[in-house]
């Protein structure tokens, strides 16, 4: 920013318009997720007064919880040069066998909070388990992530269709009454996803930006060369990262199955390139390196406001809201390009 | 042979630059240049690692555009940064890096870009024939249908030199040409550039065997930290003149005085290493305190012994004993940890720094745990880097977050120093310590190698720069081909005997046959 330009005197003839742009840019990417968010809710008042009402902004956060957890997950594998595809699928798989267990559990005599314990724990379980299985494959097998994962979504999609005998899987009824209020109760008038979503950003953002993990993670992704040479595990760190994403994944999960109490090969359907658009949109290079939870946070309640907005209102049809998502993703990346200089 | 007749500048000179600076940032790479090159006269370039020789081939070869200042042609301003235009004149400039397509055929390398054609198809027969003739012009005899990434780096600069002159050339271009190649390679190419020169081709190269450069060139530019220092005769310059000339100082200025050792233990004893495609039965030992010197041709395997010995390389066999004990380590980081080795990458920017991040982030990089094993104590980083700029007289910018490539060389592996000491090894190994870099900065770096050897711990320095490895090292083992060929020390250290191993003039003293095709 001006800082450089006034460090290095002489360095650039300053005024050309290129480096208004570029300079333009980086003011974008740096402030820009909380900018367009802010704009998006002054057009939300004005379109629709009801938008302000404490139940659709609180509906708004609790839609945007799911995605939200996921993108953060996402930030970790992206910042580290990956890419995860996988993350809808999974979240499908997750959610079926968390509710074959559970209800397997109930019906051998089980009571139903225990067995929604066991369930939960099971799915966190999964979840690592399908995390580590996407990082196993990339950095050891030495194949690229986007591949990998695209393999692994084939796969766990496929096994949810398989386990669900091409149907739903639901759960019962006993479980789903145990299960209900992690879903829908809330605490000091706001739902429990909302929560659960504000500590794993607090959490995220501890880990990316204060912690040993967290400067490798960036390392990794802005080098892999110099990573080596500067002595770090570069396969535990990219390992880790896709770790971290099906924690993320579980842990959206597990929040999810109790809302509609069913999974089928339709669930988690379009998650890997929400997430992805709001890790994009939030201002996380794609090439890996640098990237920012708060942003990516911001990028996926753009997204859901979006959708929200054209819920409200008549302008633009329901139906284009992928159109709109999908332009605002072309727009932040293009603001992206011209944002660093090399 | 004969000293060649100096072409005395008669004339409009073929290539010529005026009053030439250019800048990268806030670096100033080269100042007010003034030179030029005649038809017929094989010029010769030389300087330290960055002098600036590599920055005005590009300029002249129109791959830069000069800051200030113009090119002339024949007498004619050029549009200055032009590739294309350059290349329509007839400039053919052959690159340090080779430029070639590794998936692609020999054939298809030398016409890329120039196909010809047959309607809508290539003219195949017609490449062929021509590129047979051209193979055959500089007496390189290649198969044209072979994947040039399966060549050796030899036979790919035939490759790139035949691509240059596969069109007429009027200006040939050569950045560092016998760098890679051997003894007898290097004697046929120095034919093709004296036939060439007999033809009227301008010839200007860079080189950095002031024997070599003595023997071909008519006319010898100097630079040194981006100015010219002198563009004399080649016959008038014997090649001390040529050092004080490049270096601007006498050499003990430039390098501290090599303490006596006394005999120590080694510390680190390889036995009989081997990296299959590079290094093959490497055995040696390193002292206590010794500043030991590894010197050969680019690609005689250097640094893939040492990125071998640190864990970066997968090694075939061989052992590896420390102080007496023989030590297992997979990995770079077991080796730092175990063997209290660390090691500074040849390619800085590719592997040695982040290069969009700031100084502290890379400072802190190879050592963070010791800020911490969880979490990064930044406050203690913070004093840890401002200690180490004291000491290392980094110039650091007060805008702390401005990333590193906006620094100078010099100021990079600042950093880069003492970011390896950091985690307080026990042995270092320097590769190619000072590329890049102004003449100050060096002597810097030369008295911090000097100083820490002093203190007790043991240093490598792997260097193409052979005035740095006879200033520097109390011993110099020299590789060829994958092999340790010669243990110099004392009154053996000197630039004749080094090349004479380098190059295979001299075999190696136990006998062994160096590895062939590496």
């Amino acid at each position: 920013m001006s800082a450089i330009e006034t460090a290095e005197p002489g360095s650039q003839p300053p005024a050309t318009r290129g480096h208004h742009l570029r300079r333009f840019g980086r003011w974008v990417r740096d402030v820009g997720p909380a900018v367009a968010l802010v704009l998006l809710v002054v057009l939300g008042i004005a379109l629709n007064p009801s938008f302000l009402s404490w139940g659709n902004l609180s509906n708004v956060l609790t839609r945007s919880a799911f995605i939200g957890i996921i993108s953060i997950g996402a930030t970790f594998v992206i910042v580290t040069g990956g890419i995860d595809l996988s993350v809808g699928a999974m979240a499908a798989l997750v959610a079926s066998l968390m509710i074959i267990i559970m209800n397997r559990l109930t019906q051998t005599g089980w009571a139903a909070p225990t067995a929604v314990a066991v369930g939960i724990v099971a799915g966190v379980l999964f979840g690592f388990l399908a995390g580590l299985t996407n990082g196993l494959l990339t950095a050891k097998g030495k194949i690229d992530s986007f591949i990998v994962t695209l393999g692994t979504m084939g796969i766990f999609r496929s096994l949810v269709t398989f386990l669900a005998s091409g149907g739903t899987l639901t759960l019962n009824s006993t479980v789903r009454e145990a299960y209900r209020p992690v879903y829908y109760n809330e605490w000091l008038n706001l739902p429990i996803p909302v929560w659960v979503l504000a500590l794993v950003v607090v959490a995220g953002t501890i880990v990316l930006t204060k912690t040993r993990f967290g400067r490798y993670c960036r390392a990794v992704g802005s080098n892999p060369d110099v990573a080596l040479y500067s002595a770090i595990e570069v396969n535990r760190i990219r390992i880790a990262a896709f770790v971290v994403q099906g924690f993320c994944v579980a842990l959206a999960t597990l929040l999810y199955v109790p809302r509609l109490g069913s999974a089928s090969a339709q669930t988690g359907l379009g998650w890997e390139l929400e997430a992805i658009t709001a890790v994009v949109v939030g201002g996380t290079a794609l090439r890996g390196g640098s990237g920012r939870i708060w942003g990516s946070i911001a990028g996926a309640l753009i997204l859901t406001l979006i959708g929200n907005l054209l819920n409200l209102t008549s302008i633009i049809s329901v139906y284009l809201n992928g159109a709109v998502q999908g332009v605002i993703i072309l727009g932040a990346a293009l603001l992206q390009r011209g944002s660093r200089s090399r | 042979m004969p000293v060649p007749p100096s072409p005395q500048a008669p004339g409009v000179p073929t290539l010529a630059a005026q009053e030439v600076s250019k800048s990268f940032g806030p670096v100033t790479v080269l100042e007010g240049i003034n030179l030029d090159f005649h038809a017929g006269e094989i010029h010769a370039v030389i300087g330290e690692n960055g002098a600036g020789k590599s920055t005005l081939m590009k300029i002249l070869a129109g791959v830069y555009e000069p800051t200030r200042g113009s090119v002339l042609f024949r007498g004619n301003r050029v549009r200055t940064g032009d590739l294309r235009e350059m290349e329509n004149l007839g400039v053919r400039f052959i690159h340090q890096e080779l430029n070639l397509a590794e998936d692609l055929t020999v054939v298809e390398n030398l016409f890329l870009g120039q196909e010809p054609r047959h309607g809508w198809f290539l003219d195949e027969p017609r490449m062929h024939k021509e590129g047979r003739e051209v193979l055959a012009e500089i007496g390189a005899d290649l198969p044209l249908r072979e994947r040039v990434g399966n060549l050796r780096v030899s036979e790919k600069q035939m490759v790139e030199i035949a691509k240059a002159i596969a069109k007429r050339a009027s200006v040939l271009i050569l950045d560092e040409p016998t760098a890679v190649l051997t003894q007898r390679e290097a004697e046929r190419l120095f034919k093709v550039m004296e036939s060439f020169a007999a033809e009227g081709v301008a010839i200007l190269y860079i080189s950095h065997r002031l024997e070599e450069v003595k023997r071909l060139a008519h006319r010898i530019t100097v630079l040194r930290d981006g100015r010219l220092v002198a563009t004399r005769r080649a016959d008038e310059l014997s090649p001390n003149d040529i050092v004080r000339l490049m270096v601007g100082r006498d050499l003990h200025d430039l390098f501290p005085p090599k303490a006596v050792k006394p005999e120590l233990p080694p510390v680190l004893e390889v036995k009989n290493l081997t990296i299959p495609g590079y290094v093959q039965g490497a055995s040696f030992s390193l002292k206590k305190g010794e500043i030991l010197g590894f010197a050969g041709l680019i690609g005689a395997g250097r640094t893939e012994l040492w990125e071998g010995v640190v864990g970066l390389r997968e090694r075939l066999s061989g052992e590896i004993w420390k102080n007496g004990k023989s030590a297992r380590s997979s990995g770079y980081p077991q080796a730092l940890e175990r063997l209290r080795i660390a090691y500074l990458p040849e390619d800085r920017k590719g592997k040695g720094l982040l290069v969009e991040e700031d100084a502290r982030t890379n400072y802190s990089l190879l050592g963070l745990k010791r800020f911490g094993a969880w979490f990064v104590n930044e406050r203690n980083e913070r004093e840890a880097f401002k200690t180490a700029v004291e000491q290392f007289q980094i110039k650091v910018s007060k805008d702390q977050a401005l990333p590193i490539n906006r620094f100078s060389g010099g100021n990079q592996q600042k950093v880069v120093l003492a970011k390896i000491l950091t985690v307080d090894p026990e042995i270092i190994v320097f590769d190619e310590p000072t590329r890049g870099i102004d003449v100050g900065t060096k002597a810097q770096i030369y008295r911090w190698i000097s100083t820490i050897a002093a203190d007790g711990r043991s240093c490598v320095v792997i260097s193409s720069e052979l005035l740095e490895i006879i200033g520097l090292c109390h011993r110099v083992l020299v590789m060829r081909s994958g092999r340790i060929v010669a243990d110099l020390t004392g009154p053996a250290i000197n630039e004749d005997e080094i090349m004479l191993y380098a190059t295979g003039v001299k075999q190696a003293q136990s006998g062994t046959r160096p590895l062939e095709g590496v």
